[in-house]
């Protein structure tokens, strides 16, 4: 059941979290830096490194100007509140280390963000985690792939760069049937175009870096709780949030918050002992993209269409990924869950494989060629070389990359010029071709 | 901990599983012991940022999830005096001597009638966000029936104070208003109704204020528009049996007071149970 918002989408990214500084006054979200809080007194102290009272204590652990950016995007997104991270990838880290040790299993999209990729097939295997990756739109495979220790299902919004697009309602179904919580990855959708809790997701991670910051100076990552995962109703497959825990008081946190055990536990032990916390600064800049973020969401939305349809009718392309489009298989999901639209990023395939896409990206002048999404500026990168460059062959193609696939992410600039500078690079893969 | 109390004796309280938080410890003989009792539609937890420092501090917490609500099982209680006596019983069962009585909405109705009916059972009485009588208003009374989701959004809109509507959350990183929005959905279908109309029916309070005898904290929220701070007058002036009283009004907070303002509310009932009484009225 989706949580009532108190105000509009737009509103809550101007207002949620945050009241004037009742000190100085401040009308903008002031910048904390501080790495610790001066306590009143002993008793003070000791209250708040046993959770016995609220209140800041290490900058790690948390910070009023992060503060402020967790209960926004919980806001938006329909959580109960969130915790930010030094960057996305921390954020699904904090998330799996939170939930599961060694021994534990996670079934995953096949078509994931390279990072998340690498993280889940080949660093986590280390620490005794285990993944099984389907293809996101096979339901099926998503339930046959749940074994006794699965303890989450992961997959991305709109699958980077395939763009195929998670059945959220359905693979939620089928997390919860298994009594396991399922995880968004709302990088490129952002709560402007879809929230995943609202769909049935249990927890939703954002790279912060991407569309919510939006102007590509801070790496940032946030982790929000939807609050409705019954973790004490799957007691024996989370311990770590219904059995007292040894290193903080012997505090069982689902006694202490049926709500928030998650976020209670993923501060007091994954922040506190791995450190990925957020830069105060880092912070204050993401809130100050996502004041705008509705706004520049629509513009994002509207370039993409833009884009995608003078690129779908040119000879040159053999193929474009767009869930809006006729030919995506995912095109009725798309306008069930993404009715305002499926975001900025895209891809699309020239003919010509390898050599056509490095032509293309290196004539192009306004796109900038370089490994992010979500900038207000347009960029393009050839995923084969770059973000997925550790997949196989195989593998790139189950998660719908081919050599000749171009990812691009369409940014605030004016269509016209954006479509003038796809004409010369497409102008340039002609004349390589003809020569 | 979980307490099995169909092995009670008392006949007036059916053999359902109950549970009770006790701030992660067992309880001690010798301890003074503060029991929490929540509000409507709501569970032990609303008391997370108040139990654990009465705990550390010397005593025992007994916060009890009241039948049907949280853990425990059964049928929600009909009646302000059932709950009152399941409160007892529990008290009475789990050995408590020394009892400071907590009680949140609901709750403090619950505690001000336990405190009437067993005056020697009871040191202290402190009653957070209360009035007597509860009225609820039609329209939510009627929603907890028929819209549940409508009812929740009513009691958080009528709940915070206007800094916790939009966040600004005293608890780093948490949304109050979806929390508490979580919190009720998670209980048991017809609870929230079932304590609405309890709080409704309940008429007995002045009579109840009446028998206290023993030192009162009446608590309330000066941007609480659930139970209003003037609203409680007329219940402070049926406290005529002698019990010293002692009022405090909390500035920045609504009726959710011990989330929008846990500091606070803790010091009010930390002060209160810890030093000898005698009647004050203050504005924090």
């Amino acid at each position: 059941m989706p949580i009532h918002r108190n105000a509009g989408a737009d509103t809550l990214a101007l207002h949620a979290g945050q009241t004037p500084d009742p000190v100085h006054h401040s009308r903008a979200t002031p910048i904390h830096f501080t790495t610790s809080y001066v306590f009143e007194s002993s008793d003070h102290a000791a209250a708040l490194f046993n959770q016995e009272r609220a209140g800041h204590v290490y900058s790690r652990i948390s910070n009023p100007t992060n503060a402020v950016l967790e209960e926004r995007i919980a806001a938006l997104d329909g959580g109960v509140g969130a915790i930010a991270c030094a960057s996305g990838q921390a954020a699904l880290m904090l998330a799996i280390t939170t939930l599961m040790g060694s021994g534990g299993h996670i079934v995953a999209s096949r078509s994931l963000y390279g990072g998340s990729h690498n993280l889940l097939a080949y660093t986590l295997p280390r620490f005794g985690i285990e993944t099984t990756f389907v293809a996101p739109g096979d339901l099926h495979a998503w339930h046959a792939a749940i074994r006794p220790e699965t303890r989450l299902l992961f997959g991305e919004a709109i699958c980077n760069p395939s763009l195929e697009v998670l059945d959220i309602p359905a693979v939620a179904d089928i997390a919860h049937a298994a009594r396991v919580p399922l995880i968004v990855d709302a990088t490129l959708v952002t709560p402007a175009l879809q929230c995943p809790i609202d769909l049935g997701a249990d927890l939703v991670m954002h790279s912060a870096t991407k569309f919510l910051g939006g102007h590509g100076v801070a790496i940032g990552g946030l982790l929000v709780d939807g609050g409705s995962f019954d973790w004490e109703g799957a007691a024996a497959h989370f311990p770590t949030l219904t059995e007292p825990y040894d290193g903080f008081h012997n505090m069982d946190f689902a006694e202490e918050s049926p709500i928030a055990a998650f976020l209670l536990r993923a501060r007091r032990e994954g922040l506190r002992d791995f450190g990925a916390c957020l830069s105060p600064m880092n912070a204050f800049q993401i809130l100050q993209g996502i004041e705008t973020l509705g706004l520049r969401m629509q513009r994002h939305v509207s370039n993409a269409r833009a884009l995608v349809a003078h690129l779908a009718a040119h000879p040159l392309v053999e193929s474009v990924a767009w869930p809006e489009l006729d030919s995506h298989p995912d095109k009725a999901l798309a306008a069930r869950l993404l009715p305002k639209g499926c975001g900025g990023v895209f891809s699309f395939s020239l003919k010509g494989g390898r050599p056509a896409g490095s032509t293309f990206i290196e004539a192009l002048r306004l796109f900038s060629h370089l490994a992010n999404v979500g900038d207000a500026k347009s960029l393009a990168i050839h995923p084969a070389s770059t973000t997925h460059f550790r997949m196989s062959p195989q593998a790139l193609l189950a998660a719908g990359i081919t050599e000749g696939t171009i990812r691009l992410s369409a940014g605030l600039e004016d269509p016209s010029d954006l479509i003038e500078d796809l004409d010369r690079g497409l102008n340039a893969v002609q004349k390589a071709i003809a020569r | 901990m979980k307490i099995n109390l169909s092995d009670l004796h008392s006949g007036h309280i059916s053999g359902y599983s109950s549970y009770f938080y006790t701030g992660g410890r067992t309880l001690e003989p010798g301890r003074p012991t503060a029991v929490f009792i929540h509000g409507a539609g709501h569970d032990h937890s609303v008391w997370t940022l108040q139990t654990r420092y009465f705990v550390s501090h010397g005593w025992n917490v007994i916060a009890p999830d009241l039948p049907g609500h949280g853990h425990s099982a059964g049928p929600g209680l009909k009646s302000i005096d059932e709950m009152a006596k399941w409160v007892l019983a529990v008290i009475t069962e789990l050995g408590a001597r020394h009892v400071m009585l907590i009680g949140h909405s609901m709750g403090s109705l619950i505690a001000l009638q336990a405190a009437a009916t067993a005056p020697d059972q009871i040191s202290r009485l402190a009653l957070v966000g209360s009035v007597a009588p509860m009225p609820v208003a039609a329209p939510l009374l009627d929603a907890t029936l028929t819209d549940r989701n409508k009812a929740h959004a009513m009691i958080n809109q009528w709940s915070y104070a206007p800094r916790a509507q939009l966040g600004a959350s005293s608890i780093p990183g948490l949304c109050l208003t979806a929390l508490n929005e979580r919190l009720m959905q998670r209980q048991a279908p017809g609870v929230l109704h079932t304590d609405m109309a309890a709080c409704n029916a309940y008429t007995e309070g002045f009579d109840a204020a009446a028998q206290v005898r023993c030192p009162t904290l009446l608590l309330s929220s000066a941007q609480d528009r659930m139970t209003p701070p003037k609203a409680i007058e007329p219940l402070a002036k049926a406290f005529t049996g002698g019990a010293p009283l002692t009022r405090i009004i909390l500035p920045d907070a609504g009726h959710a007071m011990m989330s929008e303002a846990p500091g606070a509310v803790l010091d009010a009932l930390w002060n209160f149970a810890s030093t000898p009484a005698q009647p004050t009225w203050a504005h924090q």
